[in-house]
């Protein structure tokens, strides 16, 4: 080979020069691949948050309102008792707008409409709650209607309000105005975490309360179901018993168990739990039920992963001195296995938590606007109807007014804020506790 | 029902009671004097809480289920009277309950007796995973031979039209849903796997610890994020986005609803899956096979392309074969974001629908579990749920035996 081919050793030839730019390539691709991985997260954290952020703040209208003992009378005796409710607000609203002139051209129906229909139930409420407050006046905050709402968040504009027949252009003047005189205003929505869900008219009502009740509930019949078993199983499998083919069977099936799509447990729960069993439709019972099975797998592999971890001469160590097989067990390694066994239950637990669809198959789509009980007597423990975080998000996606995707990403942010601290606390736990041997 | 509740509590009652009972007549066999007995006293109490206990819960369960199918088939097995389940799981209880007291003894081996209790409560617990395939397998199986005696499977498996209809007359073929779900996993793969595995290779042969330190669990994030919020990202954030700045300029579809916005965001969904999955398999391969690849002269990625994914190739396969699993098994991301519509055609762009759609379109709301327009959700979940193991089944075989071969 001639020396031109080669050329100097200082200099790299074009064949190396092709491969090392085939190398960068290559880690360019490695790079992009993480890249585009980050901004996916980046791009769906910063959709839902700008979309949901503003449902943590609602707009309120508040005004001075007088009632009497003989007005509270008649609106109790009569047949729409929220209805008459709305009558006095209405009437004290207007003595305020013509005594600070607000109304000018504006049309009574229009400032009326500004107010949500759920004003006169909470209204009554209220006033239920202060019997004292009669024929006083007093400073009222109501729910502005969802538009009004809107206005202020920037999804309604005058250009929007024309052609809707919810919201016309003299209202969003109205509410400029009474924003302006500090009658309108932007408070934490509390009522966003304590309300039941509302109606299709009433976004501005609707609430997570009976959503994060259920979910609560469902939480606790998984962990006072699925911790036991799992564990349980866990402990037979991995200290009992004797390899056969029945525990292969067993280890095949749970390996299987938890790659089964989700929704097949919701049609087990269909079928087993409310058409088999009776149980209540859309109760937490049955829900909680499904995800017990839907988690057990999950709860077993990491509660073996955790067993096996403890080394044999902790067992040893218990033998020697005289302990059963059992009392080595459940006096040593369980125990020392708790940690590991706590955080695995607890990212199964977020698991759970964030499940929709085997929900949405036994019923939990239904819309509950009263607080389940924990136990009554015709529908037994978590027997009364309710829904669940994931799918009361699923639930408003599916209404028509754009004011609930408010609401479903704000219920997502709180669904993720639930999780953040879950997966948290796994983490600490499995920093502040994990041994290794 | 059975008139459960009573028995139920006065079994748990009496087992106290019989803990403290058995431990106290231990301590006074004993004299006083634990020493001379062959167990703690204690142990003697557990013994007589899980005799008096567990056998009357077993009756309870199995009598339930009983009655439970007995009801189905139109047989009365509760009995009518209710203090006749009252005597009969009592008296079980009570019998347990002075037997285990009558044996305690100074040589009765109440550890050994008791730790026979507990093992049978361990062993009924794993299989409690046995009777849940059990469970799924019998209520789909049971429906669905139901459902084909209501409609031809032929037509349900090889119509191609899908226009269900609560009146009857319904044509209900599998095949438009099976190609919208091949159709959406196969997008959704075709972004997660080459993703996926770049950043897989990337994290285990290039990034520095710090790097891997902070990218891994950021990546593992999109798998802790419920499948809801990925559909409502389909659904609020890239359905219009796709239809705005891709669809309707090309002429393609005015649906913000399409194959293309579910593909897309099941396949950032799936990432994580297949990434960590992927970064587990490439860490397995021995050390020493890229030491002699590198020793040869090869460059990293010559390495990597040549010798580390060719010997991890097999363990590659089955994690996509997982994931493709659970791309097919998706339920939410679709509902939310490939739309209700079942058709057969080409254009990502337009909405199309999943077999899992249809199954919850199919059960929700109010249901009639008699008509074939119900039944044929338990078809399509048994059909689903074949697939799924059947792919699971492979990958799983596949990944274990990969994995043995290197250890």
């Amino acid at each position: 080979m001639s020396a031109s081919k080669h050329g100097s050793l200082l200099q790299t030839d074009p064949h190396t020069k092709k491969r090392n730019a085939a190398e960068k390539r290559f880690r360019m691709y490695g790079l992009s691949a993480i890249a585009i991985a980050l901004i996916a997260l980046v791009i769906l954290l910063v959709s839902i948050i700008s979309n949901g952020a503003s449902s943590f703040r609602q707009t309120y209208l508040s005004f001075p309102v007088t009632i009497n003992a003989a007005e509270i009378e008649a609106a109790e005796s009569a047949l729409l008792k929220t209805g008459a409710y709305n009558k006095i607000i209405q009437t004290s609203l207007l003595t305020y707008l013509t005594e600070n002139d607000l109304l000018q051209d504006i049309p009574e129906e229009d400032a009326f409409g500004m107010i949500s229909d759920e004003a006169g139930a909470t209204f009554r409420e209220f006033i239920l709650a202060n019997p004292e407050a009669a024929g006083t006046s007093f400073q009222l905050n109501l729910l502005a209607n969802g538009r009004i709402d809107g206005y202020f968040k920037g999804r309604v504009t005058a250009q929007t309000a024309l052609l809707d027949k919810n919201v016309t252009p003299a209202q969003l003047v109205m509410a400029d105005r009474l924003a302006e005189q500090g009658a309108l205003v932007k408070r934490f929505n509390w009522a966003f975490f304590t309300n039941p869900d509302a109606s299709d008219q009433r976004p501005e009502a609707a609430g997570l309360g009976v959503a994060i009740l259920g979910s609560f509930y469902m939480m606790a019949v998984v962990l006072f179901l699925a911790l036991p078993i799992g564990v349980a199983a866990s402990i037979y499998l991995e200290e009992f018993a004797r390899k056969s083919w029945i525990t292969d069977v067993i280890e095949v099936n749970i390996a299987n168990l938890a790659a089964v799509p989700s929704i097949v447990y919701g049609i087990l729960g269909l079928a087993i739990f409310i058409n088999f069993a009776e149980l209540n439709q859309s109760s937490p019972l049955v829900g909680g039920l499904v995800l017990t099975l839907m988690t057990l797998p999950t709860i077993i592999i990491s509660t073996r992963a955790s067993l096996k971890s403890i080394p044999p001469s902790i067992r040893d160590a218990a033998l020697g001195v005289g302990a059963s097989k059992m009392q080595s067990v459940f006096h040593h390694v369980l125990p020392l296995a708790a940690p590991g066994i706590l955080t695995g239950t607890i990212i199964g637990l977020a698991q759970a938590l964030g499940e929709t669809a085997p929900l949405l198959l036994i019923g939990m789509v239904a819309f509950v606007k009263e607080y389940p009980a924990a136990w009554s007597p015709d529908a037994g423990l978590f027997g009364e109807a309710s829904t669940a975080l994931p799918v009361q998000v699923f639930n408003w996606t599916q209404r028509s007014d754009p004011a609930f995707v408010e609401r479903a990403s704000g219920a997502i942010i709180t669904l993720l804020i639930f999780l953040l601290i879950m997966n948290a606390l796994a983490i600490f736990l499995r920093k502040k506790f994990e041994r290794r041997w | 029902m059975l008139p459960l509740t009573v028995p139920f509590f006065a079994t748990i009652g009496l087992a106290i009671v019989g803990y403290l009972l058995a431990r106290r007549r231990a301590l006074s066999v004993a004299s006083g004097d634990i020493r001379v007995l062959n167990a703690l006293p204690h142990q003697h109490g557990l013994n007589t809480a899980l005799s008096t206990l567990l056998p009357p819960l077993a009756v309870m369960l199995i009598w339930a289920l009983a009655v439970r199918i007995g009801a189905s088939r139109d047989l009365v097995l509760a009995p009518q009277n209710p203090a006749f389940t009252y005597i009969a799981l009592i008296g079980l209880s009570v019998t347990g309950f002075v037997l285990s007291l009558l044996r305690i003894s100074r040589d009765f081996r109440a550890r050994n007796a008791s730790e026979r209790w507990i093992m049978a409560l361990l062993i009924f617990a794993s299989t409690i995973a046995i009777l849940t395939t059990v469970g799924i397998v019998l209520s789909m199986v049971t429906e669905t031979y139901s459902f084909f005696g209501q409609y031809d499977w032929r037509d349900f498996f090889f119509s191609t039209t899908w226009s269900p209809n609560f009146r009857g007359g319904s044509d209900l073929g599998i095949i438009p849903l099976i190609w919208g779900t091949l159709y959406i996993s196969f997008i959704a793969l075709v972004l997660a796997v080459p993703v996926g595995l770049f950043a897989a290779v990337y994290l285990s042969e290039y990034a520095s610890p710090r790097m891997r330190s902070i990218a891994k669990p950021l990546i593992e994030v999109l798998a802790g994020i419920p499948t809801i919020v990925y559909g409502l990202f389909a659904l609020v954030t890239v359905g219009p986005l796709l239809r705005d700045y891709f669809a309707a300029p090309m002429g393609l579809g005015q649906s913000a609803s399409s194959v293309m916005t579910a593909g897309l965001v099941m396949g950032i969904m799936l990432i994580p899956f297949v990434s960590s999955l992927s970064d587990d398999i490439i860490n397995a391969v021995p050390q020493a096979m890229r030491d002699g690849s590198l020793g040869l002269g090869a460059t990293k990625s010559e390495t990597i392309r040549q010798v580390v994914v060719p010997a991890a190739l097999p363990g590659i396969v089955g994690a996509v074969l997982l994931a493709a699993s659970r791309a097919i098994g998706e339920t939410m991301i679709v509902v939310l974001g490939a739309g209700a519509a079942a058709r057969l055609s080409l254009n990502p762009f337009e909405a199309m629908t999943t077999v899992t759609v249809k199954i919850v379109s199919q059960l929700t709301g109010d249901t009639d579990f008699a008509s074939p327009e119900t039944l044929v959700a338990f078809a399509l979940g048994l059909t689903l749920f074949v697939i799924t193991l059947g792919l699971n089944v492979v990958a799983l075989f596949i990944v274990r035996k990969y994995r043995e071969q290197y250890e």
